[in-house]
């Protein structure tokens, strides 16, 4: 089984800290996994996005240009990646700031309110562990064992204690991510 | 008094330290380097630390030191003695490492290396000969070249208008926390030889006192470049060159 | 794709397995790889320069402090240019020294390292490739090939350049690298780029060695410049020699030390080359793109084979030869305007349609974009 993701939205979102963290979680189920972000000064503001695959066999390109789910957390980044899911799969959105919905109907779109959620959390940091959520909901590609140990590995050890804030959001993902009414 | 007699052991007065081997120098009569080499050989021997020294040669005249100093040498890149001599004394920190380094190689192409291992105060001793031309390559100006001093580059002589000014390294490092000792020194007579003696010696044992970098500047002659005889050249430099580099410590911590 | 995976490649027996497989599993970026890896091979010593896309490897290496732990040294220089001239300095104490940086660092590097080929000091360079020319951009680029592999400094004098093509393999190359540059006293450098620098993947890190002692250093490096002992002349480090004769008589022994790295230091990896109608040669991260371009191409009936030059000096023009014999055609794919093909070309000498497929500045192609240019280009 491989799952190739696409994480995308603005910086300082924490798209590249949800990928690692699949990433970490894909490992500690002896996993491969491949974390390839769009590097530079996108991380300081502007776009940010980050390519990770799960795969149950060695990993070839770490670079594609089709992906089974895409998680785009702003309008450029719903632009950029709709098209590029594979037919029948899937595609998370935030609807926050979202002003053209996705159209295609050859794949499956959800919605998650995470920048709505995290304010009633009043936890803006929070954000990405809530789409984390919404998306093990739909595919359990690892189980919440491992993404605790994953956060544990990719968290330095004086944020540990934000451990339990981040498994408290992905459960109010999975409850919150809801199929895109069309 | 035949032969014999003469070279008696208790009538020698004067012998070269072992340290400076029998190769014949390149050097032009009258030059200051063999003077330095030979004082570098003396306080190497004289501090024990012949098994124990690195020594750094630039590009210019004293790239072939190593040919006369009978002590481990690298041969550094144009400008890059300060760099290569912070990497072997950072890997090898209780050597004796130091560079030796002309006025072209030390304040035109290397003054970033320079500046910068002072101000990093790397444990070693930098000994910048500075006789205002770039002797190797056929007399050309440095940026120690005095006002006025006419070279194959500036044949007019130098202006600041078009060549800028005289450059004052040892000045410059002296502000550097990391120097702890910056003097400015010369070997034209037995008195300043002396002297010269004595702060490169002093800069050796900051070095290995860890103490940080140590600039000893020798204003020299260079008799060929500058169209003299080694006596007049001595003559012109007492008065020009130390009017503009003066004599004497700049700094002493 | 696991540097240590028997068959397809063409290590040496020295290096073949030299990792504890019980050794945890670790998930890192590609430069944090070659920071762990130089502390675990024994490197004396690390000096570098910030730039983009390479700047984790000194980021790294400050932060694991191994000056508390192995005594390696790890410093900023104050410029591309010392930093190269400081590995120049501890390699010729005969320290495992190395330097990292990105395309135009190692441009500004050049200088430093003919002047270690012509004084025959064996360290590593490490290049996280990015586009240009001049200061180009910082996304991944395999722009430097001829840089690193035709000479890249003046003289005559060449590198041994290894191409990693994961995270794994940056790992492995440090000590492959200098393990390499030891035995032929000559420097090894390893040409990656951006995507293999940047992307994280699971990589097990060699074993710990202890660093070479000063005792070893003599023994092995007679040459070295660590204080002359009574035993011996004083050594001397130097590219320099006036004397045109003396001269040639070192270009030559260089040259000899090249064609011995020639005959025994080749590798390369082959994939699905078997029944393969046509063949792929690609390298670095674009070796992994084509990878999935097989798997496209697969599905679509198409058989492609793919060549991965490991060492790109020196090249192994005999097993690309090899390897091409029966197929419609080749097709070399860069992160490039078209260096490798040169090489390619001169491997299959003629023999058969060689094309070229690249993307420029930065650009890094998606496997579909490959398989599309073979379908237009050779089919």
């Amino acid at each position: 089984m491989t799952h190739e993701i696409i994480i995308a939205g603005f910086g300082g979102q924490g798209v590249l800290s949800m990928g690692k963290i699949l990433a970490y979680s894909g490992l500690m189920e002896g996993k491969e996994v491949t974390w390839m972000p769009a590097y530079g000064p996108e991380q300081r503001g502007g776009t940010a996005n980050v390519t990770v695959i799960l795969s149950d066999e060695r990993i070839s390109s770490p670079v594609l240009h089709s992906y089974d789910i895409a998680i785009v957390l702003n309008q450029p980044s719903l632009d950029k990646f709709e098209d590029k899911v594979k037919p029948g799969g899937i595609l998370i959105y935030d609807s926050y700031g979202i002003t053209t919905p996705p159209t295609r109907t050859d794949i499956e779109c959800y919605c998650i309110d995470a920048t709505e959620i995290a304010a009633q959390m009043n936890n803006s940091k929070a954000f990405n562990m809530i789409v984390l959520g919404g998306l093990l909901k739909l595919c359990p590609m690892v189980t919440m064992d491992s993404v605790i140990k994953g956060l544990k590995k990719s968290l330095p050890e004086r944020h540990h204690k934000l451990i339990p804030m981040n498994e408290q959001a992905i459960y109010k993902g999975m409850e919150s991510i809801v199929p895109m009414k069309r | 008094m035949d032969i014999n007699e003469i070279i008696k052991p208790e009538n020698l007065v004067y012998s070269k330290p072992t340290l400076l081997n029998d190769n014949t120098m390149h050097y032009c009569p009258g030059c200051s380097h063999g003077v330095v080499h030979k004082l570098i050989a003396e306080i190497v021997e004289e501090m024990g630390m012949t098994q124990d020294t690195i020594a750094v040669s630039p590009v210019g005249c004293a790239v072939f030191a190593y040919n006369y100093v009978d002590v481990d040498w690298i041969e550094a890149a144009h400008g890059r003695a300060p760099a290569v001599a912070t990497a072997a004394k950072r890997l090898n920190p209780n050597k004796l490492v130091f560079t030796y380094q002309g006025d072209g190689d030390l304040a035109a192409i290397g003054t970033a290396e320079t500046i910068h291992a002072c101000n990093r105060g790397e444990n070693i001793t930098i000994i910048f000969i500075n006789n205002g031309i770039y002797g190797m390559t056929g007399g050309q100006m440095a940026p120690t070249t005095l006002e006025g001093m006419v070279t194959a580059t500036c044949p007019y002589g130098r202006t600041p208008e078009l060549n800028g000014y005289p450059l004052h390294i040892s000045e410059l490092v002296a502000k550097l926390a990391g120097a702890c000792y910056v003097t400015r020194q010369s070997v034209h007579n037995v008195a300043a030889i002396r002297k010269a003696k004595k702060a490169i010696r002093q800069g050796f044992e900051n070095s290995m006192a860890k103490k940080g970098t140590s600039l000893i500047e020798i204003v020299s002659t260079c008799n060929t470049g500058w169209k003299m005889s080694p006596d007049k050249a001595n003559a012109w430099m007492e008065e020009h060159m130390f009017a503009e580099y003066p004599m004497g410590d700049l700094k002493n911590v | 794709m696991n540097a240590c995976a028997p068959g397809k490649m063409q290590y040496n027996d020295n290096y073949k397995g030299k990792h504890n497989m019980s050794e945890e599993v670790k998930l890192m970026k590609g430069n944090e790889a070659i920071a762990h890896a130089a502390i675990r091979y024994g490197a004396d010593g690390y000096f570098g320069y910030p730039i983009t896309p390479q700047s984790e490897v000194m980021e790294t290496l400050m932060a694991l402090k191994p000056w508390e732990d192995t005594g390696m040294v790890v410093l900023q220089a104050e410029s591309e240019v010392a930093a190269i001239n400081m590995v120049y300095g501890g390699a010729s104490c005969g320290k495992a020294v190395m330097t990292s940086s990105s395309s135009p660092g190692v441009s500004l590097k050049q200088e430093g390292i003919s002047y270690c080929a012509g004084a025959e000091l064996p360290c590593l360079v490490v290049n996280v490739m990015r586009g240009g020319p001049g200061l180009g951009t910082i996304q991944p680029s395999q722009a430097d090939y001829f840089q690193a592999t035709k000479g890249g400094g003046h003289g005559d004098y060449h590198l041994i350049v290894l191409a990693p093509a994961s995270v794994q393999e940056m790992a492995d190359f440090v000590g492959l690298g200098f393990d390499l540059a030891f035995k032929y006293r000559n420097p090894a450098m390893i040409l990656a780029d951006g995507v293999i620098g940047q992307m994280m993947e699971k990589v097990v890190l060699p074993p710990y060695r202890p660093r070479r002692t000063e005792e070893e250093i003599r023994k092995t490096m007679p040459w070295a410049t660590q204080g002359r002992t009574p035993d011996r002349e004083r050594n001397v480090i130097t590219s320099l020699e006036l004397d045109p004769a003396i001269m040639e008589q070192r270009n030559i022994k260089l040259q000899a030390t090249y064609r011995r790295i020639e005959e025994n230091e080749i590798r390369y990896e082959k994939l699905n080359c078997e029944g393969a109608d046509y063949l792929m040669v690609a390298f670095g991260s674009m070796a992994r793109i084509c990878q999935k371009t097989i798997e496209l191409a697969a599905a679509e009936g198409i058989k492609l084979g793919l060549l991965r030059p490991i060492t790109l000096w020196p090249f192994p023009y005999a097993a690309i030869n090899e390897t091409a014999k029966g197929k419609k055609g080749v097709l070399v794919a860069e992160l490039n305007a078209g260096q490798m093909i040169e090489d390619v070309k001169l491997a299959v000498n003629c023999s058969l349609p060689v094309e070229h497929f690249g993307r420029l500045g930065g650009i890094v192609p998606s496997p579909d974009e490959v398989l599309a240019a073979i379908k237009e280009k050779l089919m």
